[in-house]
């Protein structure tokens, strides 16, 4: 089935051959592999995007039911420069293998577009849905405070 | 594989009708995980995102495309905290009531708060509506009285809603958990109890005996409430799972039972 969506901004369309979920079609068809799959059940958040504005799994999401609508992925945040949440990763070495990064910064941004100063425990209920397996979450959250605080 | 996106309810049962085989897709927290799988793989799928006409929340009227994102605040204090407590960020933003009536698992944490006020679940098909009380609706693990051709369109609540209630449920850790137990219990003025518990049988359970009992007590003491507690456990049916163990499970239920009461009773 043809599907046409806007991604980052774009128009872009692929052709699903059955049931595929929205993560394989950005990845294998649309070829934007800043997102990725980990569990392709919901647990890990590693996949994270925003489909219409709300924060989602594209893991679960039906590829066929994004038809129409506006997803943002971590290639879509920040332009030319990296997004705020891109750099307070780094900077407080919050990324070892990187694997659940673009999750985290995508569930961060969309937290901090909501909330602009997040508690830290508000961070750590709006980050519940991403598990990282190497940084223990403290330099993930250490970064977004810095982050919150020097705003 | 077709797709169907209708745009008002009448196109929604009448794709039903012609494809009764077709499957329902909501927030698909639930269904996806099956597609992803390879456990099934639809054939038509009828998409109820957008579907407008099932997306409203009244007082009694809880559309069954509502997400647990928007019941996580709201006019019923246990459907807020219920909705707090399902997955995560992302699975509340997508994940409908609808879907987790649909889904009917044992641990489905909307279906205790159903049970305890006596919901009717709404069904909408090209032959009319009707209202099927929960004890009617949900009759197995994942088994509903739904007809194929039927859409679930809301759950509907009585006219006499409690004066307090409260919903809190037992996992490994705090968030992302599926219910060991779940428990919700309402308390009217006059005394009127109700405990409803989640996961510790095929279906949500009333501990009627329970309710009988403690809805007697117009100022329940703590022999009162540690009888309450007592009757709950003997109530459930719980099963020995990788969770939990059934005797666990129902120790955990007159616990949870008596504190959410105890919680009613002091708000
Ligand atoms: C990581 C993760 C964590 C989770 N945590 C919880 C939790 O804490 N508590 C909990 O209770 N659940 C949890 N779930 C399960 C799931 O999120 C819920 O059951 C949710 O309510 C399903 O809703 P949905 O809109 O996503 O349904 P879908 O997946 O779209 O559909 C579920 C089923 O219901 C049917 N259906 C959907 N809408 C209708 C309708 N209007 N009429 C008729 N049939 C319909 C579908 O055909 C399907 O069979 C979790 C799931 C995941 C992946
Ligand atoms: S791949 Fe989607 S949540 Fe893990
Ligand atoms: S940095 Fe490796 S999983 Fe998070």
């Amino acid at each position: 089935m043809r599907v046409q969506l806007t991604v980052n901004g774009e128009a872009r369309a692929c052709d699903t051959k059955g049931s595929e979920s929205l993560l394989f079609a950005l990845r294998d068809y649309l070829h934007l592999t800043g997102s990725k799959g980990a569990c392709e059940q919901g647990e890990c958040g590693s996949c994270s995007v925003l489909l219409d504005g709300e924060l989602v799994c594209a893991c679960l999401v039906m590829a066929v039911d994004a038809h129409g609508s506006e997803v943002v992925t971590v290639e879509g945040l920040g332009g030319p420069e990296l997004h705020p949440v891109q750099k307070a990763l780094i900077d407080a070495g919050g990324v070892q293998c990187g694997f659940c990064t673009p999750g985290f910064v995508v569930a961060a941004a969309a937290l901090l577009d909501e909330n602009p100063a997040p508690s830290s425990d508000e961070m750590r209920e709006a980050l519940a849905g991403n598990i990282c397996r190497c940084t223990g979450y403290g330099a993930i959250l250490r970064g977004l405070e810095t982050l919150v605080e020097g705003r | 594989m077709e797709v169907i996106h209708p745009v008002d309810l009448d196109e929604a049962v009448g794709a039903l009708a012609a494809y009764p085989e077709a499957t329902l897709l909501a927030g698909g927290t639930d269904l996806m995980v099956e597609v992803n799988f390879d456990l099934i793989r639809p054939d038509v799928v009828v998409a109820l995102r957008r579907l407008d006409d099932i997306q409203d929340v009244s007082r009694r009227r809880i559309g069954a495309g509502v997400t647990f994102r928007r019941l996580e605040s709201g006019d019923h204090n246990a459907l807020a905290q219920l909705a707090r407590t399902i997955g995560s960020p992302q699975i509340r933003a997508a994940g409908t009531i609808g879907g987790n009536i649909g889904t009917a698992s044992p641990a489905g944490d909307s279906l205790p708060f159903l049970a305890a006020l006596d919901a009717e679940i709404e069904l909408h098909s090209t032959s009319g509506t009707r209202r099927v009380r929960w004890d009617d609706f949900f009759t197995g693990v994942k088994r509903t009285a739904r007809r194929p051709d039927e859409l679930i369109t809301a759950a509907v609540l009585p006219e006499d809603l409690p004066d307090f209630q409260e919903f809190a449920k037992i996992g490994q850790r705090s968030a992302m958990v599926i219910s060991i137990v779940s428990a919700c219990v309402l308390r009217w003025r006059d005394g009127r109890t109700r405990v409803a518990l989640g996961s510790v049988g095929p279906t949500p359970i009333r501990a009627r005996r329970a309710e009988a009992m403690v809805s007697d007590e117009t100022d329940p003491g703590p022999a009162a409430l540690e009888e309450f507690a007592r009757l709950v456990s003997q109530e459930v049916s719980p099963i020995t799972d990788h969770r939990g163990t059934g005797e666990y499970r129902r120790h955990a239920s007159g616990v949870l039972a008596r504190r959410l009461l105890e919680r009613c009773l002091s708000s």
